[in-house]
This record gives structure tokens, C-alpha cells and sequence, in this order.
């Protein structure tokens, strides 16, 4: 800057104001109007904390925080936001709870509000309000903001996990497509172990990467933790199928996946050392921003998890709720904001800005463009539509939380798959910690 | 010019001392008022979450409400548990073997650091270096260093032909176990030697040089004179050693999170899981309150049995 005056700095600044103009002032006219209208009006002075997950994607962070924005200068309502890696926020969100003072809204794991389910602000209104407007809410979405009969949270996105892989590789397999049954996976993974491009899925306490996959591989082959009463029936013939197939998976994953927590993945397919695992589309956005990962980026794929012997999809993806707590001191101001992040004007440009890393909870954000943009991130897309609910058949309370939580499923797999225990000791050891969980 | 005295013989009326004066210079009510404020202090930030913690562990409490009263059924279950066994068993194998060796090696740097070496202070403030630096810092260090795909170590070794394949260092369960055995004693042997350095500077020179006078080996001189009087000081920094290592959080969490299949978690980590991660409370305070029996049988085979001499304790000897 070799002439940098005050002149530059007006010319430069109406000049962002000109660029801005389509954008600031029309989302600022909607979003004034649409607080005029909006149901539930803000009290007087009212000032919001929320407490958030970390973004993956820095891009999805910017847009929200110009969502936020957008709130602040139609409602007045001043909202801070904090951030906390994702496995931070149920911890802060517990002892805020337990203590009665903390932010007003959290924004986390699926989890959290069934942990106490009593301390979460109704806001049936609200859901009933957008799934109205919005096409309707997914079903999974309803089971996880439902307790009993009254929504205790709104789901606002899911973050889908599907199978990343290298296109070359797996050609080179002889697979010029993703397998889609479970029996092809096995073969699948075979041919790639031979042909030293091997993959793998986390075994250590990865509580986004190793709960999906265990999870899946419970559920396709028929087993589960709990029915739907909340009886535990994991000790099952189909539990003991599924433990045979993972073990047979991991004979054919790289070494060391016991010890993977949920970064380790990324940085081993990024690195070139694995050619398939389970991921947000995390892993695929990263190697399209680095340039010395454009042959990464470009080789490889995603896929829907493949199909066991039920017949349907098993997959388990990770939703995020936003809920109010019964102590602060704004529940309407709450619900203008949770209703106000899934409007339209609001939701669609910032889905797009997650660049496909979350997917929508309700069936009208289907056609959002992100979706088509770039065939990879077709899949995604679907995440909200293809999952189950934590727990499987059982309630999504705090029981199905607490068991995610202690890994009980994840260490079951892992004790048999490292040879640590055989079948009927995993089993057993699970069946006794799920028993206590959900006496 | 009348000058008024005093008339002889008139004393000065006598009162005796109202209740509240003699209070006010009593030496135990001022040394009561005197103890209060640290007083309060232990109690909120000591005995108050300790009596709590043992409390909760007696309830079914979790995350979010409160719990009731349910006796010794956390005990109970727990003793079946054998996650809950298994980080018993790790807790007291990493605690005694990383004790161990931290107490040899750091007896050892210590002996050594108390000869006439040049540049002596800088040594010494370079050995304090890894005690010093944060926990975190240290053990996301090693995690890097003991990664299953990108280790340094596994790089060198293959790069000097000596393997093939990158070791599994957190992945396998043994190979985790000395892994944060090791990072435990690489950060723990500052503290252990910089203490000994210490006590083995206030052994009296002339003892010394009586035995060599007396013609005593340097082996003798430590069996004889440097270890006895070492004792008092060692049972000191290995009863903390022992505490802090029993207890240890930061390196376990950030390095395995307790994995491999549970193989590194301690009862810490553990309680930690159960309670805040999963919501248990109870459960949680269960496993932190039966820490407390080895802790104490810790405390009391290094009071007990490091400090039985008469002479140790300030009384002159038998």
C-alpha cells in the first residue's frame, strides 16, 4: 500500500458499501419485517447468550455469525456467542444446567436436551410453526425433539457421515462402484487390503467417527441395543453376527485404528495413508481448499453406507439441536432466535455456506442448491432422511445418551475386534453396562 | 504555689478486667480469628467438594437433577464392573512403575547434578523444563510423536532400516501402556530430581569427608551417610509424586482418552467419563471416592515407613 491516505480508505469503504448494498440492507428490510411479524416478540432488553459447537467449516461460522447479525439489528436482541469443540458443549451445557446459571441457548449434540430433558424450555410453538411452513419436520428430527409430547428443542442440522474413498483405488479393486450390501463391503475391503490401499474406521473413543460405524454394523445385521421399551436385548444372535463382521472388517483395516479418536481419520486419508473410512464431508473440503491436496480432492468420492441383511438403511448421523434453558431470563427472545435460524432467507444461504458439511431437518430446505452444485455432495443430502435415532429402537433420553456417551456399543466392538475379549465376553460386559443404564 | 500531689497512700481505683477484655488479649480466641480466613478457605475449597464428592457417591445423582439416597449400590455394581476393575489395575500398574523409575532416574540426575559440573545452573534450570511446561502442551507433544501413521519415531526407525512397518504405539494395548508410562516419567522426573538435588545439598560436607578419611567407598559413602538422610526427603516428593501420578488426568485424556479398548484408562479418567460425559454423577463419585483407600495407604507406607527414626523427626537418636 504504497499511498494509503484517508482517501483511500473512504474511496475503499463506499465501495464495500456498494457491494454490500444487495445484501446488508435487503436481508436487513426482511429481517425487520420479519420481526414484526414473528410470533413470538423479544423482551424488552433482552440479551442472549449461546453457546455453540466449534465449526468445522469456517465459511459456515462467517454466515452465522451474519445471521446473528441480522437478528441483532431486526429484534435489538444482542447475542453473544461462544464456541466449544463439539464434545465441550455437553459438558458446559451439564453443569450450567445442574448449577441453574450458564448461556441461554446451547446448540449441540443430539443428546443434550434428553440429558435433562426438565431443564429445556417448551417450544412446541416453534416446531409446530416451522414444520407447518417448511414441508415438515424429518422423523428422525421429531424423535429427537420430542420428549413425550412436547418438543424440548428445535433440530436445527444434521451433520452427516458417510463413506469417503479414492476413486483410482477402488477402480483398481475391481470396484467401479461403492458397494451398496454389506457382503460387497467385506469384498470390497478385502480387495483393497491386497492391493496395499487399505482403509479404516476409528476403534478408539472417536465419538462422531467410531459411533457411527459401530452403530451401523450393530444395526445392519439385525441387532440393538434396547427394543422399544427400553428392554436390553443386545445379547443376541444378530450381535454376535455383527461382532463376526467387524472383526472381519478389521482384519482388513490399517493397523492402529484402536487407537484413532475422531481427527485421526481425516489426517490419514488427507495424508494418502488410508483409501476409505467414514466422515463428514469434512475431509473432502479440506483437500478442495489446500492445493497440494487437488489429487485427493479430485479422486475422491462419497457414498451412502452400504445396506446389511434388514434390508434398509442403518446409518447413524450426528443432529445438532438448539435448545433455551428454563433459567434465562428471555424465553421469547429464545424462540424468536431459534425460529428465526431456520427461515428460509436465513437457512439456505447458510447451509450452503457449510458447503454440505450439515444437512436440513426439514423436507422444504431439500432443494437447496448446495446439494446439486457438486455431484459429490449429493449424498449428504440425505443423511437426515437415511438415519436412525440414537438408541436404536429405544427412547432418545438420557439413557440412549448416557450409553453414546460410555461407549458402551463402541468398546463391545472394539474388545472383540482387538481380541480382547471373545463374542459372548464383549456381549456380556455391554449387556451388564446397558442393563445399568437403563434399570 | 500549691503543687498537687497525690495524696500518698491514695492507689488508683483497681477494676477488674470485664469478661470481654480478658477475651480480647486471650491468645487462643485471637489465634481462632487469625485461622479463619484460611480456615474458610480449606473448608469451601477442600472439605466441602470432598464430603460432597464421598455424598454423591452414596446417591443415584446425575447431570441435571439430584438423586436419592441409594447406599452402597454404586460400590456394589461397580465392583462387577470390569472396565471399573481394568482401570484399577491400569491405575495402579501405570502409578508404581512410572513412581519407580521416576524415583531411580531422578535419585540418579540428582547425585549427579550435585557434583561440580560447569555451567550447573543452567543444567539445572534444563532439566526443570519438562515439569514446567503446561501438561497439555507436553502430552498433545507426544501424541504426535506416538501417532499410529505419522510417528517420528517410526519414520527413523524405518528410514535406518531397523523396521518395516510404523509401530502401533497407542493402538495396541501394552504399546499405549508404556507409552504414557514413558511421557508420564519424561514429565515427572524434574520434579523428583530438583527435590533430591535439594535434600542432598543440606548433607553436611564434613560427613563426607570422615568417611573418606575412614576409607569408605563411594558406594558406602551413599548407603551410609547420603541415603539415610535422604530419607525424610524422599518420603516428601514421593508421596506427592505418588498422589499426582495416582490422579493423573491431562496426559491419559489427551493422549488415548483412555483407549485403547480401555487398556490406559485410570480411574480418573473414568470417573471423569462416566460422570460428565455420560451424566452419572454418582457412578462417577463412586469411582473418584474408592481412589481415596490407595491414596491413603500411599501416604501412610511413606510416613510410616521412610520416617521411623528417632533422629529423622528432630529427637536425638536411641
Amino acid at each position: 500500500m504504497s499511498n494509503f491516505t484517508r482517501r483511500t480508505l473512504v474511496k475503499g469503504g463506499t465501495a464495500a458499501m456498494a457491494a454490500g448494498a444487495l445484501t446488508g440492507p435487503a436481508l436487513l428490510e426482511w429481517a425487520k419485517a420479519w420481526a414484526q411479524s414473528a410470533p413470538w416478540k423479544p423482551e424488552k432488553d433482552a440479551k442472549l447468550s449461546m453457546l455453540r459447537w466449534k465449526y468445522f467449516v469456517q465459511s459456515e461460522d462467517d454466515a452465522f455469525v451474519k445471521l446473528i447479525e441480522a437478528f441483532t439489528k431486526a429484534t435489538g436482541v444482542k447475542v453473544d456467542i461462544a464456541r466449544e469443540s463439539y464434545e465441550d458443549v455437553q459438558p458446559k451445557a451439564s453443569v450450567a444446567a445442574n448449577t441453574g446459571t450458564g448461556p441461554d441457548l446451547f446448540w449441540g449434540l443430539y443428546s443434550l436436551p434428553h440429558l435433562f430433558p426438565q431443564k429445556c424450555v417448551d417450544v412446541t410453538d416453534v416446531a409446530d410453526y416451522l414444520g407447518k411452513k417448511y414441508g415438515g419436520w424429518v422423523p428422525s428430527a421429531v424423535t429427537y425433539g420430542k420428549s413425550g409430547n412436547k418438543w424440548i428443542a428445535i433440530p436445527i442440522c444434521y451433520s452427516g457421515n458417510m463413506i469417503n474413498y479414492r476413486v483410482e483405488a477402488s477402480n483398481k479393486a475391481g470396484f467401479s462402484k461403492f458397494p451398496d450390501k454389506s457382503d460387497a463391503f467385506l469384498e470390497y475391503a478385502k480387495a483393497m487390503k491386497k492391493n496395499n490401499t487399505p482403509g479404516g474406521f476409528a476403534l478408539g473413543h472417536a465419538s462422531g467417527d467410531g459411533n457411527g460405524w459401530v452403530h451401523w454394523c450393530l444395526w445392519s445385521q439385525g441387532g440393538n441395543t434396547v427394543d422399544k421399551d427400553d428392554k436390553v436385548i443386545i445379547n443376541s444372535p444378530e450381535t454376535a453376527k455383527a461382532l463376526e463382521y467387524a472383526k472381519a472388517l478389521y482384519a482388513e483395516m490399517i493397523p492402529g485404528v484402536a487407537s484413532w479418536n475422531d481427527a485421526s481419520n481425516n489426517k490419514a486419508f488427507l495424508g494418502g495413508e488410508i483409501n476409505w473410512t467414514d466422515n463428514g464431508i469434512s475431509i473432502y473440503v479440506a483437500a478442495k481448499k489446500d492445493p497440494t491436496k487437488k489429487q485427493i480432492a479430485e479422486d475422491m468420492d462419497h457414498s451412502y453406507w452400504p445396506v446389511g441383511p434388514v434390508g434398509k438403511p442403518t446409518e447413524l448421523h450426528l443432529m445438532y439441536p438448539a435448545m433455551a434453558m428454563t433459567y434465562t431470563k428471555y424465553p421469547q427472545a429464545c424462540k424468536a432466535l431459534m425460529a428465526f435460524m431456520l427461515e428460509a432467507d436465513n437457512f439456505n444461504p447458510w447451509i450452503e455456506s457449510a458447503q454440505g458439511y450439515l444437512t436440513q431437518c426439514l423436507t422444504a430446505y431439500d432443494k437447496n442448491p448446495i446439494w446439486t452444485a457438486d455431484p459429490k455432495n449429493k449424498v449428504f443430502g440425505e443423511a437426515s432422511k437415511r438415519t436412525l435415532t440414537a438408541g436404536g429402537l429405544g427412547s432418545v433420553g438420557e439413557k440412549a445418551a448416557t450409553a453414546i456417551a460410555d461407549f458402551v456399543v463402541l468398546d463391545m466392538f472394539a474388545n472383540y475386534c482387538t481380541g480382547r475379549e471373545d463374542v459372548k465376553g464383549s456381549i456380556a460386559i455391554a449387556e451388564r453396562q446397558l442393563k445399568r443404564i437403563y434399570r | 504555689m500549691a503543687i498537687a500531689f497525690e495524696q500518698v497512700g491514695a492507689k488508683r481505683a483497681m477494676r477488674s478486667a470485664t469478661a470481654w477484655e480478658r477475651l480480647k488479649t486471650n491468645r487462643e480466641w485471637l489465634s481462632l480469628w487469625f485461622m479463619l480466613p484460611a480456615a474458610a478457605f480449606l473448608i469451601l475449597f477442600l472439605a466441602y467438594p470432598l464430603v460432597l464428592g464421598v455424598w454423591l457417591s452414596f446417591t443415584d445423582a446425575r447431570i441435571g437433577r439430584s438423586g436419592v439416597f441409594i447406599g452402597l449400590e454404586n460400590y456394589e455394581w461397580l465392583m462387577g464392573d470390569s472396565t471399573f476393575l481394568l482401570s484399577v489395575f491400569n491405575t495402579l500398574l501405570y502409578t508404581s512403575v512410572a513412581s519407580v523409575i521416576k524415583f531411580a532416574v531422578g535419585l540418579y540426575l540428582a547425585l549427579l547434578l550435585n557434583e561440580r559440573l560447569p555451567f550447573k545452573a543452567i543444567l539445572r534450570a534444563l532439566v526443570l523444563i519438562p515439569f514446567i511446561v503446561p501438561t497439555v502442551l507436553s502430552a498433545i507433544a507426544f501424541w504426535w510423536l506416538f501417532d499410529p501413521q505419522f510417528s517420528i519415531i517410526s519414520w527413523s526407525l524405518k528410514k535406518m532400516g531397523l523396521i518395516t512397518a510404523n509401530i502401533d504405539f497407542l493402538g495396541d494395548i501394552w504399546n499405549a501402556r508404556w507409552s504414557v508410562i514413558f511421557a508420564n516419567i519424561w514429565r515427572g522426573v524434574p520434579f523428583v530430581a530438583i527435590t533430591l538435588l535439594a535434600g542432598l545439598q543440606t548433607v553436611s560436607p564434613s560427613l563426607y569427608e570422615a568417611a573418606t578419611i575412614d576409607g569408605a567407598t563411594p558406594w558406602q559413602r551413599f548407603r551410609f551417610i547420603t541415603y539415610p538422610l535422604l530419607t525424610p526427603i524422599i518420603a516428601v516428593v514421593m508421596t506427592f509424586s505418588v498422589l499426582f501420578t495416582f490422579t493423573d488426568f491431562q496426559l491419559i485424556w489427551v493422549m488415548t482418552r483412555g483407549g485403547p479398548v480401555n487398556a490406559t484408562h485410570l480411574m480418573a479418567t473414568l470417573s471423569y467419563q462416566r460422570a460428565i460425559l455420560g451424566g452419572q454423577l454418582g457412578e462417577g463419585a463412586a469411582i473418584s471416592t474408592a481412589m481415596i483407600p490407595f491414596l491413603l495407604a500411599a501416604i501412610l507406607v511413606s510416613w510410616f515407613g521412610l520416617q521411623r527414626r528417632k533422629w529423622q523427626q528432630g529427637e536425638s537418636n536411641d
